[in-house]
């Protein structure tokens, strides 16, 4: 008679190693951020400090004085030594201080706060799409590997990932919106609708749900639905490219032929095992959709007059705004940070075996 | 027609003499397997096409045309004298197409050259040297791997001005840590080889070491991965272009060219269609290039 | 043990087309099984683990199988289509793999992979496949079922992960096993607990089991019947006991190359292949 030991009961001392393994993960994840953060304000304040203008003529203009141009100089911290300046300007982006708009004169901030959910309203809905369609379509195409299936999936994927956004852009708003009238046109709401909804969230199509005010949804809707199906499309090209190119990579394990051999489905083996096995590296590949959605937001928003933090940036860059600039600069970046902590985080959801330090 | 097929059989041998041989032999059976794939092969001729219409452009297209405003033939459509029709200020956008392959050209060509050697540099030494200059250089790249391409781009435009070289060092910035990434990962698993150890017990020097063993080990990915990138790089670039981040006017440049006929796109679509197609079809030609030739690599390593 | 037929392959033929030609992985390998254990030993490459997945139709695509006869009881399996073959495997045959790290699905725990099998074949609840898992569990002799029911593949050990293995394929009841170099990935002193376990259950349940392995030791300790086979053929069927009579020349060099304990030679005896034994 054979036996065998199983794993003894959890000690104290094993207690303390399982807590203070996340613990001690999370400690890394946040050491990381934080160094990262660092170095995306080291980029903004180097940036801020090239530019070719000089800031102090900017405020006194070319017929001051020498004594008025130094004090100004020294009001502004000008003659401070570098990394006396930087720990300023640290302190003050802690604080949400990015300065004043030149354009609007209120804080960047404010600015900031006002156009990002419009651009977070699309991102989301281009994502949703993306993930949603991509990720049962590379399944198919990696099952269905070879059969036209899978051909029609890759040509679709490849002119969506090779095309450009802008381009795609126009060429919409030419077919659907002036030639057929499918769709309203630019900007978020028909001008008649403006303000008539209460901003809770910032994204409209919740916010009118919420009060109620089902003509203003639908109207806004209609001015979503061009910009985030061209948006969804680029994203789900991307997302059914690697979801195939993972799925191809489980279905070659040997697992994948046990389970067969257990005699289950193979819709099961595909689409609980393999596919169980593929969310782990969308992760990834899904936070970085979302990442190219903000970054490519600029682009979007010009064509789509989409008054969101692309379009501001764009409008802040042409008006010599700097720090408008490079407030949105900082805040793409924190958000870019912020979903590579947030992927992190979610791994060990996903994959056991990333839940304990090895 | 015999030597020909001499030829064939010398590379094709199975057992070569020389080291050359052998080496000609692998790169020739590598050719064969991309060359039945047929969507590599069209890659393959999309971005020779660019190349040569690059180089060969002032052969192909009158480089003044590509300039000249002749404001009494604005907004022609396509036909015999002008093949891809006239923009709004006049000028043959043919020529302009043609031209502008060159500064896309330069753009993919400068980014890739500043990106490889970098990122090679970085990995390799993280990767071999290890301990805590592994640890600062890792540090550093990921730091590069959190900053969004455009939008930094945006931010240097907005610091020093619109122009190709702010477009390409922005865009190389944010481009170089998949690269050191890819070399650090190769140092590492070689690190420990025997052969290296063999190279150092002979007296090679550390850079040696890198330069001559493990960097050529690096490359097949690298090129890989840079032709995939430059796909990316192309529309990254024509973006800005669109923004007017980039080559300024008049020189000719295919977002640029995408942007300045938004005004009149509901009656001339040529004018910012034509352009579009240009940056797509180049798009996707890099991106089949690039998608056989990793088709070939990993068949050779399964 | 009883001596219905269990299985029987007559000529079973395993063919992937290629390039450069067809390749015959299994050529006219013939046998029988009853309730009994048979030993299928080969080097890599000999075709052993072909004929195993052929009978479970597990060949991929593009391989070819084809057979003058194969029959599983009184299932023809020459003619059994991939929903034919679902229905037969787990139910009436199972197949034990090499590596349990590789062969159990890497998120989900190893109990429930267990009791997945079981709500597969008896259309169980929830609670009754985990009660059958448990009592699984607890047939390959694991103490503390419960506890390891929630284990993950990766935070178990070898022999356990194996004994698991077994249990996952056993839990609904099948009438043949096979086991494909089951402790080829274990230590030496876990391959004869897992062995032996595998050996109780295949007796208490009555089963027929088809051991492949390289291990020509292992195989003629553990078996009634030993198959060599070489280049996809069958080169020598004897009974385990009577090894040492074995005729073919392939089988002999195999023997002779083996070390023994108490048997002093100064050199291990190299086996020379004769092309001869692939056409044979």
């Amino acid at each position: 008679m054979v036996t065998v030991a199983a794993p003894a009961a959890v000690t104290d001392g094993e207690w303390v190693r399982r807590v203070a393994g996340p613990i001690r993960r999370v400690w890394r994840l946040l050491f990381s951020v934080v160094l990262t953060f660092l170095g995306l304000t080291c980029v903004t304040f180097f940036i801020g400090r090239v530019i070719p203008i000089d800031p102090v003529l900017a405020i006194v203009g070319d017929k001051a004085s020498i004594e008025t141009y130094n004090r100004v100089r020294s009001e502004i911290g000008l003659d401070l030594p570098i990394p006396v300046q930087y720990w300023r300007y640290l302190l003050k982006v802690l604080h949400g201080d990015f300065g004043n708009s030149v354009i609007t004169s209120q804080p960047v901030l404010q600015d900031l706060l006002r156009v990002f959910p419009a651009t977070l309203e699309l991102s989301l809905l281009a994502l949703i799409i993306g993930v949603v369609f991509g990720v049962p379509l590379g399944v198919i195409a990696a099952t269905h590997r070879g059969r036209w299936q899978d051909q029609v999936i890759r040509f679709g994927s490849l002119i969506g990932y090779s095309m450009p956004v802008f381009w795609l852009g126009l060429i919409g708003l030419l077919v659907f919106y002036a030639k057929l009238g499918w769709v309203e046109g630019p900007g978020r709401l028909d001008v008649s609708y403006d303000d008539i909804v209460p901003v809770v969230t910032g994204l409209i199509t919740v916010d009118s749900l919420f009060a109620g005010e089902h003509d203003v949804f639908w109207n806004s809707l209609g001015h979503l639905v061009l910009p985030a199906s061209i948006l969804g499309y680029l994203s789900l090209a991307y997302v059914a490219r690697m979801t195939r190119s993972f799925m191809l990579g489980q279905l070659k394990q040997e697992y994948i032929l046990a389970t067969l051999a257990k005699g289950l489905s193979p819709f099961r083996v595909v689409w609980v095992h393999a596919l169980g096995n593929v969310w782990v590296q969308l992760v990834t590949v899904i936070a970085l959709t979302f990442g190219n959605l903000l970054e490519g937001a600029v682009l979007t928003e010009t064509v789509f007059a989409w008054p969101g933090l692309g379009l501001y940036m764009k409008n802040s860059l042409f008006n010599a705004d700097l720090n408008a600039v490079l407030g949105g600069t900082m805040l793409v970046g924190v958000v870019y940070i912020g979903l590579n902590m947030l992927s992190d985080l979610i791994y060990p959801l996903v994959d056991p075996r990333a839940r304990e330090r090895r | 027609m015999s030597a020909a097929l001499t030829w064939r059989g010398w590379l094709l041998d199975p057992a070569p003499v020389s080291r050359r041989q052998a080496r000609l032999g692998r790169w020739f059976r590598a050719w064969l397997a991309f060359q039945r794939n047929g969507l590599a092969m069209t890659g393959l001729c999309v971005v020779s096409a660019l190349v040569l219409t690059a180089l060969a452009a002032p052969l192909i297209a009158d480089p003044r045309a590509a300039i000249l405003q002749v404001l009494t033939e604005r907004l022609q459509p396509p036909s015999a004298s002008h093949w891809f029709g006239v923009d709004e200020l006049g000028r043959d956008i043919f020529a302009r197409i043609v031209f502008g392959a060159r500064t896309t050209l330069i753009i993919v060509a400068l980014v890739s050259a500043i990106v490889a050697p970098v990122g090679l540099a970085i990995g390799l030494t993280a990767g071999y040297f290890g301990h805590w200059i592994d640890a600062v250089l890792m540090r550093i790249t990921d730091i590069f791997l959190s900053f969004p391409r455009l939008v930094l781009a945006l931010a240097f435009a907005a610091a020093l001005g619109p122009g190709i070289e702010n477009a390409v060092i922005a865009i190389a910035l944010t481009t170089w840590p998949p690269y050191a990434r890819l070399a650090r990962a190769e140092a590492l698993t070689r690190r420990r080889a025997e052969f290296i150890e063999a190279a150092e017990l002979q007296g090679a020097s550390h850079l040696r070491i890198i330069l001559s063993q493990i960097m050529p080990l690096c490359l097949p990915s690298v090129i890989i991965r840079l032709t995939l990138d430059m796909a990316g790089i192309i529309l990254t670039a024509a973006g800005l272009g669109f923004l007017g981040l980039a080559a300024q006017p008049p020189a000719p440049e295919w977002g640029a060219m995408v942007s300045s006929g938004r005004q009149v796109l509901l009656g001339q679509w040529w004018v910012s269609t034509i352009p579009g197609i240009a940056i797509f079809v180049t798009s996707v030609g890099f991106n089949l290039l690039g998608d056989g030739l990793r088709d070939v690599a990993d068949s050779r390593s399964s | 043990m009883s001596t219905a037929l269990l299985l029987s392959v007559r000529n079973l033929r395993v063919t992937y087309p290629g390039d450069e030609g067809d390749l015959v992985a299994v050529r006219n390998v013939s046998f029988e099984l009853g309730r009994e254990r048979l030993g299928i030993v080969g080097e890599s490459g000999s075709g052993k683990s072909t004929t195993g997945r052929a009978i479970m139709g597990l060949v991929a695509a593009p391989g070819r199988v084809e057979a003058d006869e194969m029959r599983l009881g009184g299932t023809d399996l020459s003619s059994l289509d991939e929903s034919g073959f679902r229905r037969l495997r787990g139910k009436r045959v199972a197949m034990i793999l090499q590596d349990p790290k590789y062969s159990l699905d890497p998120v989900m725990s190893v109990g429930q992979q267990i009791a997945e099998t079981h709500r597969c074949h008896f259309r169980s609840t929830a609670n009754a496949a985990r009660a059958a898992a448990l009592e699984m569990l607890a047939a390959v002799h694991i103490r503390d079922p419960e506890r390891v029911y929630a284990l993950y593949p990766h935070q178990v050990s070898g022999g356990m992960g194996q004994r698991v293995m077994i249990a996952m394929m056993l839990i609904a009841g099948p009438d043949l096993l096979i086991a494909d170099e089951p402790t080829s990935a274990l230590d030496v002193t876990v391959q004869h607990q897992v062995l032996a376990i595998m050996d109780d259950l295949v007796r208490s349940r009555g089963m027929g089991l088809i051991l492949i392995s390289h291990n020509l030791h292992l195989v003629s300790s553990f078996c009634d019947r030993v198959l060599v086979m070489y280049a996809g053929r069958v080169v020598e069927t004897c009974a385990a006991g009577e090894l040492a009579k074995a005729t073919h020349p392939y089988t002999r060099g195999l023997l002779a190359s083996l070390p023994e304990l108490g048997r002093r030679r100064a050199e291990l005896p190299q086996l020379r292949r004769d092309p001869a034994w692939a056409e044979g």
